[in-house]
């Protein structure tokens, strides 16, 4: 491979006009130092000069990842609000006929499935990353893009389709620790923690759910989608939609197991 | 498929009917498009049927308080849970519809992405949907009027136990529901269009469009869809909890014991009622500033515009922005000061919400200052911006005023917070509106522009019966008149002899209002005389520097494989020369290139 | 009648009614300051608004953001606070501090759509009361258990009668959904929530009738949902309260 020469950065001295608005231009008066991401030979190839949607294959996914990150920051404060209601619950109590002031939380007891949803979830996660990063192995890269055969695709639709497995899996554990709690006669209305217990696992389950038809989508796309770019963003944000679903899903555990 | 440019005889049938379906074609393919224009225009056309109908409903009110025996036609006399049906829907639609999709994402859809010169938004066909997911929950609350006992009567506040309960009234049962599921809809619909918003400003910029050269009304929208994001999903958590409450039993609201209309509700577990009003007004107080921030911003580059001045302190006019924004999340106490809170955390809650009037009275003087000795042009957006900046002073300097809460125990629920909010909110946020129409509306329409002579009436009809109006709600929020009652009249001695002598301020809210409403005919007189006759302006009619008015921001390529022409931003925005007589617009190149490239 | 006293020239223009509480004379001092400042505030405004709009365009001066921006907004700044220390000692007298142990007491219950008053008696102390047991219709509207020995002698009214130059603690309660308890001629405004009880202390002054409304929705009755406030010199509210309590005795058990 030819070595690149970079040329060395030209300090510019600053304006000392001190009224003058900072245009965050470093003085040069028409665009700010936009990264470089060449095609390869250094100079005149800068995609930052291309018009939008044309400055290389990471625009699509760091779009996608902020749009995705601005959309999970809204749903945690979902959780969030769910999750002070839950702390203000657990310290609230009545007043009884004879004014005294009775706090009647009773904790629920959680099946100990969850323990092993939990593992399960965990390993899907694992799983998850591992078709994700296989998105962006670069010997495959090439190989695809050049069109020798879709390395990538069949390894990452292989990881995606355990993480669907144990996902479901997941599903259907929780599936089986709320009839376990139904037939200990716990329902959602029975008390106060188990509103929270059943709130907090079926709010996430539904996310979960989601999760998981973003997988098949994101499965159906490695089968047909022609444009890697494509492939990419779908599976990155599909596996971090999946990550932040698991880390809520230990924090929600943690708070069921040990807070309540 | 393209329709016959010219006319070369008698149409054929078969000509006509291409022509009908080229059009048909047309019209289906603006429905269904990704495309941010018409995303735009279907939520400002989600805004005008909810403004409308909002606006109809405040008439009935207005009469029925005014007459309590007024019979409303095809109906009768309007009872008392119909007449809180009204303020209910009222508000809902107004907040929701109108206040909260119009300018953040009616007019954010329409010019954000060219103010920011790129040419299409982040995610356009989530875009698509979450405009369809508002016009459902448009729908959804419609419905609530035509079912079994109407719609609900708890306020857009809807506070617990009378939300939570089928019991504690009429409406409230299905007509509640469809409230509740209505603005899901929207919270869900809301938090995609902010998404797409905020992913738009952060990836989307043009060359050279650095944070400090993005126009304040870019920074306004970012706040806004920073808070939407937050804010919305606080409101869905709120409103599955009432759902919960409502229909499985729950008790996350309702407390024990509670006895509705004889009967001791059945569930399990105490609750609070004082819970869903932190909730709630956690996302109440920044859903306020999403409505007014973007108006905001908008109006610091209108006036710097038209008087052809940079805008004042345009750095701190950002942060201030921000801090607006971060303040109003912190505030949301200050709604609930006798509400059963604790005095001391009412204190907390008055020192955070006087923190906010610095960041807003530092926006006024910028905007004071920006026009100041500046030989404005008065064009009518410079008028409904100059408006704004009138209407947002005297309902926002009692704010303070609210926010002191041993004044709040005698002003809450009075006639002196509905002015307050109504002129801010009704007024100058609606001023914000009109000034983004007239201001956009040679860009949004081909080169015409509306009728300078038309809107200077429709501004000053507007702006004198808005004060005529909502001023008087102060001097009888002042005589301890209470929100929400369905009649002032007839009721029994000492409460009479306290609200007899507002009867008269009564009537007068009702005359001007109506004629206000009335007034707002001029504007679609002028807007649909306006597209039938196109007057065409040139393509910068204004000598703006924002990067929406650049020529060929709103082409569209002749071939879809050819790119077009990259924008590129070279400066701030607002640079005119001392005269006001040249500007230079923020896509030239700069005048002369430097003599030393090295890139 | 007291209600429609001759009223200060400021408050008229206001459109303030009468204030009829010791702590009303403090809070529409703060109102009024507040409002003048205010009015003297918009006008100065628009004044400014329309000053930009006449004179000639300047040119070219420097422009000093430090006496244009910060200077003013300091001077807000400073205003602001001293308005907010004004009102937080007001609130704080107010709120921070419970009643007096001497204070009478008095229960407020709120239900949709009626206020009911309750005295404890002769033995001062209110009786029980369950929720399941309010039956207006069967003379017992706020539920006082008929086991519980010091629910007999409790004296239910539905209008507030109170001793001019006293200090009252009300006890707000409500039954089903949240209603607003409001006098304005009090200077008085407190949510009685369902499953909360609010304490309200203040002491009126001047003898008279005044309104109390109700002023959080509550549903359809809630416009017509007010009671009457009597406020008698002390001499005839001990009368007053004694003949309640004789009225009592005679029949046990069976507050009207």
């Amino acid at each position: 491979m030819p070595t690149i020469l970079t040329p060395p950065e030209i300090r510019r001295p600053r304006r000392p006009d001190r009224d003058r608005v900072g245009e965050g231009d470093n003085g040069s008066g028409r665009r700010p130092p936009t990264d470089k991401r060449t095609g390869g030979n250094g100079d005149g190839d800068n995609w930052g000069d291309s018009p939008q949607g044309r400055h290389g294959p990471r625009e699509r996914l760091s779009r996608a990842r902020i749009g995705l990150f601005f959309a999970l920051g809204g749903d945690m404060m979902f959780f969030v609000a769910l999750i002070s209601v839950f702390f203000v619950a657990k310290s609230s109590g009545h007043f009884d006929a004879y004014s005294r002031y009775i706090n009647d939380w009773l904790p629920t007891s959680i099946p100990s499935i969850l323990w092993l949803n939990t593992a399960v979830l965990l390993v899907s996660s694992v799983t998850a990353e591992a078709a994700r990063r296989s998105m962006f192995r670069e010997q495959d890269l090439m190989d695809e893009w050049i069109g020798l055969g879709r390395p990538i695709s069949r390894r990452a639709a292989l990881w995606l389709s355990t993480t669907l497995l144990l996902g479901s899996l997941f599903l259907a554990g929780q599936w089986v620790a709320w009839d376990q709690l139904a037939a200990q006669h716990v329902f959602f209305d029975s008390n106060a923690s188990s509103h929270f217990f059943y709130l907090l696992t079926v709010t996430h389950a539904v996310h979960l759910f989601l999760g998981i038809a973003a997988l098949v989508a994101a499965l159906v796309m490695l089968a047909r989608c022609r444009q890697l770019a494509k492939r990419q963003v779908a599976v990155d944000a599909t596996v971090w939609y999946w990550h932040v679903m698991g880390i809520l899903w230990v924090f929600l555990f943690i708070l069921l197991e040990f807070c309540q | 498929m393209s329709a016959p440019s010219q006319n070369l005889g008698a149409p054929s049938s078969r000509g006509f009917i291409a022509l009908k379906w080229a059009r048909i074609g047309k019209v289906a393919r603006a429905i269904v498009s990704t495309h941010h224009r018409n995303i735009g225009f279907g939520y400002l056309t989600i805004s005008t049927i909810a403004v409308i109908l909002g606006t109809l409903l405040s008439w009935a009110m207005r009469v029925h308080l005014s007459w309590p025996d007024w019979q409303l036609p095809l109906h009768g006399p309007i009872l008392p849970e119909e007449y809180l049906a009204l303020v209910t829907m009222h508000g809902t639609l107004m907040l929701f519809f109108v206040l909260t999709v119009a300018p953040q994402s009616g007019f954010g859809n329409l010019i954000l992405p060219a103010q920011l010169g790129a040419r299409r938004m982040a995610f356009p066909r989530l875009n698509a949907i979450a405009m369809w997911t508002t016009a459902g929950a448009l729908v959804v609350l419609l419905v609530a009027f035509f079912v079994p006992q109407g719609a609900p009567i708890s306020g857009w506040t809807a506070y617990p136990p009378l939300s939570a309960s089928a019991l504690a009234g009429p409406g409230e049962g299905l007509g509640q529901d469809l409230w509740l599921f209505s603005l899901a809809l929207f919270c869900i619909g809301g938090t995609i269009s902010a998404v797409n918003l905020l992913t738009t400003i952060v990836k989307l910029r043009c060359d050279g469009m650095t944070w400090p050269r993005v126009p304040l009304t870019v920074w306004g929208w970012l706040t806004a869809a920073l808070l939407s994001v937050m804010a919305f999903s606080v409101l869905l958590a709120a409103l599955l909890l009432l759902f919960c409450d409502r229909h499985l039993g729950s008790s996350f609201f309702l407390p024990r014991g509670d006895f509705i209309n004889s009967v001791l509700l059945p569930h399990r577990g105490s609750g609070s009622p004082l819970l869903w009003l932190h909730l709630f007004w956690f996302f109440g107080h920044p859903e306020v500033y999403i409505a007014i921030l973007p108006g905001m911003g908008l109006t610091s580059m209108v006036i710097g515009n038209f008087a052809h001045r940079r805008v004042f302190a345009y750095r701190l006019m950002i942060v201030t922005t921000l801090l607006i924004g971060f303040l109003g999340i912190l505030v949301w106490g200050h709604h609930m000061f006798v509400a059963g809170m604790n005095p001391f955390a009412g204190t907390a809650f008055a020192a955070a919400s006087m923190a906010i009037a610095i960041p807003a009275t530092a926006k006024v003087l910028s905007w004071i200052a920006t026009a100041w000795r500046s030989r404005p042009s008065l064009t009518t957006p410079m008028l409904f911006a100059l408006g704004f900046v009138s209407l947002f002073i005297a309902g926002g300097l009692t704010g303070p005023i609210l926010a002191q809460p041993i004044l709040d125990e005698y002003l809450h629920n009075t006639f002196f917070v509905v002015a307050h909010f109504h002129l801010i909110m009704a007024m100058a946020g609606i001023f914000g509106l009109y000034c983004a129409t007239y201001y956009w509306f040679p860009l949004l329409a081909h080169g015409r522009i509306l009728s300078e002579r038309l809107g200077k009436w429709h501004f000053w009809l507007t702006l004198i019966l808005a004060y005529t109006t909502f001023l008087p709600m102060y001097l009888g929020g002042l005589a301890g008149e209470p929100r929400h009652y369905s009649r002032l009249t007839g009721l029994n001695a000492p409460a009479q002899a306290l609200l007899g002598s507002t009867q008269m301020i009564q009537l007068h809210i009702t005359g001007a209002g109506i004629a206000l409403g009335l007034a707002q005919l001029l504007f679609f007189i002028n807007l649909i005389l306006t597209l039938r006759s196109p007057r065409r302006a040139g393509p910068n009619p204004w000598f703006a520097t924002t990067m929406e008015w650049a020529p060929h921001t709103f082409d569209e390529p002749t071939e879809p494989s050819k790119d077009l022409p990259a924008l590129a931003t070279f400066r701030g925005p607002c640079h005119y020369s001392e005269d006001g007589a040249s500007f230079l617009p923020q896509w030239e190149p700069p005048p002369q290139q430097p003599a030393s490239e090295g890139e | 009648m007291p209600s429609t006293q001759a009223i200060p020239a400021a408050l008229r223009f206001w459109h303030l009614p009468v204030d009829a509480a010791k702590h009303g004379h403090a809070l529409d001092a703060q109102l009024l300051l507040n409002l003048w400042i205010a009015l003297a505030l918009v006008a100065l405004a628009h004044v400014l608004l329309f000053g930009t709009l006449a004179s000639r365009r300047r040119t070219h001066r420097p422009v000093h953001k430090f006496t244009l921006e910060y200077l003013p907004l300091a001077a807000f700044a400073a205003l602001f606070i001293f308005l907010s220390v004004r009102a937080h000692s007001l609130w704080a007298m107010q709120r921070y501090v419970g009643a007096a142990p001497d204070a009478l007491q008095v229960e407020v219950t709120g239900m949709q759509f009626a206020w009911y008053f309750r005295y404890p008696g002769a033995d001062e102390t209110f009786g029980r009361t369950q929720p399941q047991l309010v039956s207006p219709a069967e003379g017992n509207p706020v539920g006082i258990d008929p086991n519980d020995t010091h629910g007999k002698d409790d004296i239910v009214r539905s209008q507030l009668v109170l001793p001019a130059g006293r200090e009252v603690d009300l006890t707000l309660r409500a039954i089903d959904v949240i209603h607003g308890f409001s006098v304005p001629e009090m200077r008085l405004k407190q949510n009685a929530v369902p499953g909360q009880t609010q304490h309200l202390h203040f002491t009126p002054q001047t003898p008279g009738d005044y309104a109390i409304l109700c002023t959080q929705v509550c549903g359809l009755g809630h416009y017509r949902m007010q009671a009457l406030l009597r406020v008698l010199p002390a001499a005839q509210f001990d009368a007053w309260l004694h003949q309640q309590e004789q009225q009592a005795a005679q029949q046990p058990g069976d507050p009207q």
